[in-house]
């Protein structure tokens, strides 16, 4: 019951907000902030929690789709019916490659390479200096959809959000139990048992590696709009472990457990921020404790004890 | 470019591939010996200037400053690792990559908090100062050829100490049969602990050497970090001796790239898009060589452990 | 009798400077249980990596039913018709019984780049998986996890997975090692019923059951096959005695 009354209740806790006191501009800019971060953290989950890869370059994904956006831009080109599949397009490209590549290792090498991927993702962002290189790139508008300034208004580009997020959940969570998802799962927790029953693992892998890349393109995009500025720290290694750390503060046993930790590293970071130029030295901390401490995650916290 | 420029940068190449040798070589050794990721092994790096530049400002003399910010880095790494990495060494890679990432958030803004956010300037002894002539007309910091003379005698020393003396025996053993050694009645914990502070003293060492030729700043750590995960990689995880190669060969790359790769393009394009193609397959560089080896060799270029 | 099912031929494998497969060739029939014996370290378990693919021989062919296969990936193998079960137990302990062997039917039933329909709800799978189960006596775990079944159910388990893969040629490691009396005699009954539609190249220590259920046997000693007959004939070779049972049987 519980599985599917979690997520119910926190797709509805986040369509209502705008009515229950969040519908002030900055609010509302925060929780859209924490519903395109969560989508990424959704494809991620996806990754460490549904396939056992953990990536630790998913960063990258959401810089090529918001770099894509730009470079788009900075030709005049603001249809998302262009923008979008383009974004998302080339984050799956990016993914593809680089998962080739690293899916050949695993385990400790896999978090490796995929961090130094991200990175040299962030070197190419900050030398391009057509788009600002380190100093980052002010979009003149956010994406049109069908010539019109939908996105513009706050109230839509917040329900945007939530819809696209919706639907990349119900796709991965559905994904992770139809037979591809069994495949990964089985491959997570032992390899040789999958070949041994006929499946090569790397295909699946690979897949799951351009699903969750193309899901980290669209969030890119989204982001870009959010603030319209894009910078290299879009795609820093730090980002990326953020993004890990909402997927395991959320739980990794659950896909909703990734968009629970997205909300709650957001908020924990406004409200840090606020008390302190220096929040990171709480949030270290606060990092390593739940790591030791907090191994189910908020989703184990709210899941029946039986699990 | 003239055979003059060449021969400087590939002396900063070399000098950069040392300096990332000492980085690498704790940290190849920590995955080998004990399969832990640690990513906080930057801030060593990070620590070991900070403590070098301060303690060389206080006590007047950059040789004390620099013999000192040795214990004081050996310190900083046995506190980290009694307070959190023992702690995470039964953990999977996931925990171990988040707890160290927490570590690294905390030490990092520490330090800012400690030292501020301007970078620290520690001058070069009087000793090193100035230049030697090369050739007749070129000039190359004496310092600069200093760090890389250090750099190549900790490396002899490094080899001869792990393989020629019994505690090196066991480290190398350690990284290819753990279970052997734990079955021959060494303390493990101990054999872990003595490799964990002696690679971060190794990096502090690093940090300090390179701080006179460098600003000391916060987050100082976390590029050498990625590149030295590059170059385990490349390596072979628990390998000095691929570390060591790879160190050198990652340097000279990703030196030689940036200095060359501009002009060479310029062969075939316009100035302003050669620089700019140039800076951005530059910065890629190091990471296309790692593809390149993973593609060839998925176990690096001296695997430790063999199968 | 038609062509043999596998045949190998000429199959080498060293490790540094120890042959651990020296040259060996069998063949195993369709409706045959060709037994493999011999001391422990003879390179049992190495040559069956080998014809799984698990391990890449240094020389010599495996063909299967007619097609050469030495250089097929295992899940290439496995779909080729050959399956085989692990000396040290091989499951999904997260997965359920039933899912367990779902999987392996999975892998026989068209594209698994499928992604809407939830798996455990497929109906053909979950039939094909309780059938496997049923052969080996487990279908009354079906709903159990697997990671907590007893010793003795997770050979049929395995045994259950390797039969979903819908193979031509089991290739069995020890499926009673650790198993009890009781789950003994359950196995080798089984084992019994299985040769009449599978191809059988058993490796096993209890010398009991080889004579029970073998067609022929081959004994291998240091990598090498020094003897191959039926069971009279390996329990009157003189050689064999000497090399092997002479330790075990006496």
């Amino acid at each position: 019951m519980r599985e599917r009354a979690v997520p119910l209740l926190l797709f509805a806790a986040l369509a209502a907000a705008p009515f229950l006191g969040f519908g002030e501009g900055y609010a509302l800019t925060l929780l859209a902030r924490a519903m395109i971060l969560g989508m990424a953290a959704v494809g991620l989950a996806l990754l460490v929690g549904g396939a056992g890869l953990v990536s630790l370059g998913h960063a990258a994904t959401l810089g090529v789709g918001a770099y894509a956006v730009v470079a788009l831009d900075a030709n005049g080109i603001v249809e998302g019916a262009l923008v979008l599949p383009v974004a998302i397009g080339a984050a799956a490209l990016f993914a593809l490659a680089t998962g080739a590549v690293s899916l050949r290792t695993s385990g400790v090498h896999f978090i490796m390479i995929t961090l130094a991927f991200g990175q040299m993702a962030f070197f190419t962002a900050s030398s391009l200096a057509a788009y600002g290189g380190d100093d980052g790139y002010t979009l003149y508008a956010r994406t049109e959809l069908g010539g019109t300034r939908l996105l513009e208004d706050r109230l839509v580009f917040h329900y945007a959000c939530l819809g696209l997020l919706a639907l990349v959940f119900l796709f991965c969570r559905a994904a992770l139990a139809a037979r591809f998802g069994r495949v990964l799962r089985a491959a997570r927790e032992n390899p040789l048992r999958v070949r041994a029953v006929g499946f090569d693992p790397y295909p699946y892998r690979l897949l799951a590696c351009v699903i969750a890349g193309a899901i980290g393109g669209l969030s890119g995009v989204l982001l870009a709009n959010a603030t319209e500025f894009v910078a290299p720290s879009y795609l820093s290694w730090q980002r990326s472990g953020e993004l890990l750390f909402m997927v395991i503060l959320g739980g990794l046993g659950s896909l909703h457990g990734a968009i629970l930790g997205a909300l709650a590293y957001v908020l924990l970071e406004e409200w840090l921020s606020h008390l302190t130029e220096h929040w990171r030295m709480v949030f270290g901390p606060l990092l390593v404790l739940s790591v030791l401490f907090f191994r189910g995650g908020l989703a184990g916290l709210l899941a029946p004890r039986r699990r | 470019m003239s055979a003059e420029l060449l021969l400087v940068q590939a002396l900063n190449g070399l000098q950069f591939g040392v300096l990332l040798f000492l980085v690498a070589a704790g940290l190849t050794l920590v995955f080998g010996v004990m399969d832990f990721i640690n990513l906080a092994h930057g801030v060593q790096y990070m620590l070991g200037a900070y403590f070098g530049a301060t303690l060389a400002a206080a006590t007047g003399s950059f040789w004390l400053g620099l013999l000192l910010a040795l214990p004081a880095a050996l310190a900083a790494g046995l506190a980290l690792e009694l307070l959190v990495f023992r702690h995470l060494y039964g953990r999977d890679h996931l925990a171990q990559v988040l707890a160290t990432f927490g570590v690294i958030l905390f030490l990092n803004e520490g330090v800012k908090l400690a030292w501020g956010a301007a970078p620290l300037q520690m001058p070069v002894p009087p000793l090193l100062e100035g230049g030697v002539a090369l050739m007749p007309g070129l000039q190359y910091p004496v310092y600069r050829l200093a760090i890389l003379a250090a750099g190549l005698a900790t490396a002899l020393l490094l080899w001869v100490l792990v393989d020629r003396t019994r505690a090196g025996m066991l480290v190398r053993a350690g990284a290819t049969h753990p279970d052997i050694v734990a079955a021959l009645g060494v303390d493990i914990r101990r054999l872990f602990l003595l490799v964990f502070a002696f690679g971060a003293m190794l990096a502090g060492f690093a940090g300090a050497m390179a701080a006179p030729v460098l600003s000391v700043e916060p987050g100082m750590g976390d590029a050498p970090l990625i590149l030295a995960f590059v170059v385990i990689v490349i390596g072979g995880i628990g390998s000095i001796r691929g570390a060591f190669v790879a160190s050198l060969l990652v340097g000279l790359m990703d030196t030689l790239g940036r200095a060359a790769l501009p002009d060479l393009l310029r062969l075939f394009l316009a100035p302003s898009p050669a620089r700019q193609a140039g800076a951005a397959i530059a910065s890629m560089l190091v990471y296309i060589l790692m593809a390149a080896v993973l593609a060839v060799r998925p176990a690096g270029l001296f695997p430790a452990r063999a199968g | 009798m038609t062509a043999p099912l596998l045949r190998i031929e000429g199959l080498s494998k060293r490790f540094g400077g120890l042959a651990v497969t020296d040259a060996v060739s069998l063949e195993v029939r369709a409706g045959e249980i060709h037994a493999l014996i011999g001391p422990n370290g003879a390179g049992k378990t190495t040559l069956i990596n080998q014809v799984s693919g698990a391990l890449a021989p240094d020389a010599g062919r495996i063909l299967f039913a007619g097609r050469d296969i030495t250089r097929l990936s295992m899940p290439r193998r496995v779909r080729a018709g050959l399956a085989r079960t692990f000396q040290v137990t091989c499951i999904l302990p997260g997965f359920s019984v039933l899912e367990n062997v779902a999987l392996a039917a999975q892998a026989r039933d068209g594209s698994s780049f499928r992604f809407l329909r939830p798996s455990a709800g497929e109906d053909r799978l979950n039939r094909a998986a309780l059938e496997a189960l049923a052969a080996v006596g487990l279908a009354h775990r079906a709903a159990a996890p697997a990671g907590a079944l007893a010793h003795g159910e997770k050979r049929q388990l395995e045994l259950a997975i390797a039969l979903a893969t819908r193979p031509r040629l089991l290739l069995l490691d020890e499926p009673l090692a650790g198993a009890g009396p009781e789950e003994t005699e359950r196995l080798i009954a089984l084992l019994g019923r299985l040769r009449a539609d599978y191809g059988v190249l058993l490796v096993e220590h209890d010398m009991r059951a080889v004579f029970a259920l073998a067609d022929r046997i081959s004994v291998l000693v240091y990598g090498r096959v020094i003897a191959t007959g039926a069971p009279p004939e390996i329990r009157a070779n003189p050689e064999v005695r000497a090399a092997y049972l002479g330790e075990d049987e006496a």
